[in-house]
């Protein structure tokens, strides 16, 4: 065989070779248990300190507002959407450690008139002409039961 | 907590109209535009060393070497864009060893690797070996060593041992061809596939991707052909120079046919992308867009390079205009990149609304980190051209 070509197919040996014996070193141990991912990053994820609360944490508790939100426009947001993270709430429930926000700049994150907005998935009011006389939404909106009290 | 906010009212403060949280920051900056480009200009040089070595456009001999070295150069930094971008440099080597059989990406790294290590190092190699050999005897100390290395200890420099070279190096460059166009297609294939993203989502994406790379390639070794003669103070074969500019004009055609039957492709169905599209074009993309990518990148270099087609022009202004045209068309493809790559985050995937771009002097991902990468090909060409000089190549023939 010429001498380039020998070389070249060492050359390419070797480093094909070095490759699987580093590849080897190198995977970790619990990679492929579960899938195409290290197993115990796993445990390492679930270690870490929780922050967010589900929202069946915060039916275990408020049921009430479970069977009201039931059939409500609202029933598809998340709890979080409005009130915060909540964990620390479903630890240790006061009534300070949860977001209860209701003026009219909270509404009006997703009810301000807005041109690009579509109409036909949220509801829209021009917060700065809607009965300005009320500084909360809440005085008529029952964010947990939309229509309730209204025509 | 409070930092948290502060910069999510910054960002919120950009945004005009309605977008999803996740749109309002983007994601891939300038470190992403930068290496679609980079490896264009791989691409490109190498589809213009290949027509001297397959199709025998001999006139192009001079920038042979020069535009492998280039093509070289580029390549060994184009990675580093994306790991400098992803931002966890230790971690980089595992999509190589695991690899997911699924992702684009993933499998890029091995073409990547094909392409750097049996393409591009084994044709420069096999063309340099009687030049190792020859060196390796001509030089003392720790030259001679260095030589010795590279030439993996071959010794061979019989007329019969060089025609093998030769013969190897034509095999490699005719696996070369489909393996350049397979690395810069991939690259625009990357993109064209994301079927969320109505800026990227199309299958004419990988072409242009490799035209435009063509176009680039050519452009930098036509410049760089003309500095490095500068530099060594040696006269500019005006054939050679003349032939890759006409080249450049093909590549500018096709190029410039492909991205406008694209858009046109898309203005005619007017999808219902096609709003938003119409939009970000006339407004957020105005200049780099339509000045910078389509006037100066594509329509004056045409103008430039085709007027030397028609007219006969004197030496001088020739050179003038090439190199002027030359960077335009640096400056364009670059510019293209941009409008992909930021252009495609800029709009709502609800079409309703827009972020904003703002790029970061400094930082992993700021205008100082790109003109790094930026210039280090450059360094490592230099060193190149030093280590392997294509002029002493010459003398020794």
């Amino acid at each position: 065989m010429p001498a380039q070509i020998n070389r070249i197919l060492l050359l390419f040996t070797a480093f094909i070779g070095l490759f699987l014996v580093v590849r080897h070193f190198l995977i970790p141990e619990t990679f492929g248990q579960y899938g195409h991912y290290r197993g115990a990053s796993l445990d390492d994820i679930s270690s870490r300190e929780m922050v967010f609360a589900d929202k069946e944490d915060c039916f275990a508790c408020h049921d009430d507002i479970m069977e009201i939100l039931e059939n409500e426009m609202h029933a598809g947001l998340s709890c979080l959407i409005c009130h915060g993270p909540g964990r620390e709430h479903v630890d240790d429930p006061q009534l300070g450690n949860i977001n209860k926000e209701s003026g009219r700049e909270f509404c009006g994150r997703c009810h301000d008139i807005h041109p690009s907005r579509p109409l036909d998935v949220v509801n829209q009011v021009d917060i700065k002409t809607h009965h300005t006389e009320k500084t909360n939404c809440i005085e008529c909106h029952n964010p947990h039961a939309l229509w309730e009290g209204m025509e | 907590m409070e930092d948290h906010y502060q910069h999510l009212y910054e960002m919120l403060s950009q945004v005009e109209g309605y977008i999803y949280p996740n749109e309002i920051e983007l994601q891939w900056g300038i470190l992403i535009v930068l290496y679609p480009y980079l490896t264009g200009l791989v691409a490109g040089a190498f589809i213009l060393a290949s027509l001297e070595r397959v199709f025998k456009i001999k006139v192009l001999g001079p920038t042979y070497q020069l535009a492998l070295i280039t093509a070289l150069s580029f390549l060994i930094v184009a990675p580093f864009t994306l790991i400098s971008h992803l931002g966890q440099p230790l971690r980089a080597y595992e999509i190589m060893i695991t690899p997911n059989g699924t992702s684009a990406m993933a499998i890029f790294g091995f073409i990547y690797l094909w392409y750097l290590l049996a393409v591009l190092n084994l044709e420069i190699w096999l063309d340099y070996r009687r030049d190792f050999v020859i060196w390796a005897k001509e030089k003392k100390g720790f030259m001679r060593g260095v030589y010795k290395v590279l030439s993996l200890g071959t010794s061979d420099i019989s007329p019969k041992a060089v025609k093998l070279d030769d013969r190897l190096g034509y095999i490699i460059t005719v696996i070369g061809i489909p393996s350049a166009f397979l690395l810069h297609g991939y690259v625009g294939f990357i993109f064209g596939s994301i079927k969320a993203n109505p800026w990227w989502s199309t299958v004419l994406m990988p072409v242009i991707f490799i035209f435009s790379a063509m176009v680039s390639g050519i452009a930098l070794i036509m410049i760089l052909y003309m500095v490095v003669s500068f530099l060594r103070k040696v006269k500019i074969d005006m054939a050679c120079l003349d032939t890759i500019a006409k080249y450049l004009f093909y590549m500018l055609i096709l190029d410039f046919t492909l991205e406008s039957l694209d858009q046109v492709h898309r203005i005619y169905e007017a999808e219902e992308s096609f709003d938003i599209l119409n939009v970000l074009v006339n407004g957020r993309l105005n200049i780099t867009l339509f000045i910078f990518q389509i006037f100066s990148g594509m329509i004056i270099p045409l103008i430039g390079i085709g007027a030397i087609q028609l007219f006969k022009v004197r030496e001088q202004v020739r050179k003038i205009i090439y190199l002027l045209t030359g960077v335009m068309v640096l400056v364009g493809i670059f510019f293209m990149r941009w409008n992909v790559v930021i252009g495609g985050q800029l709009f709502s995937k609800g079409f309703h609304g827009f972020t904003n771009f703002k790029l970061g002097l400094v930082g992993s991902e700021g205008l100082f980190m790109a003109i790094m990468w930026m210039v280090l090909p450059f360094v490592i060409l230099a060193f190149l051209l030093w280590l392997l000089p294509p002029w002493k190549k010459e003398e020794a023939a």
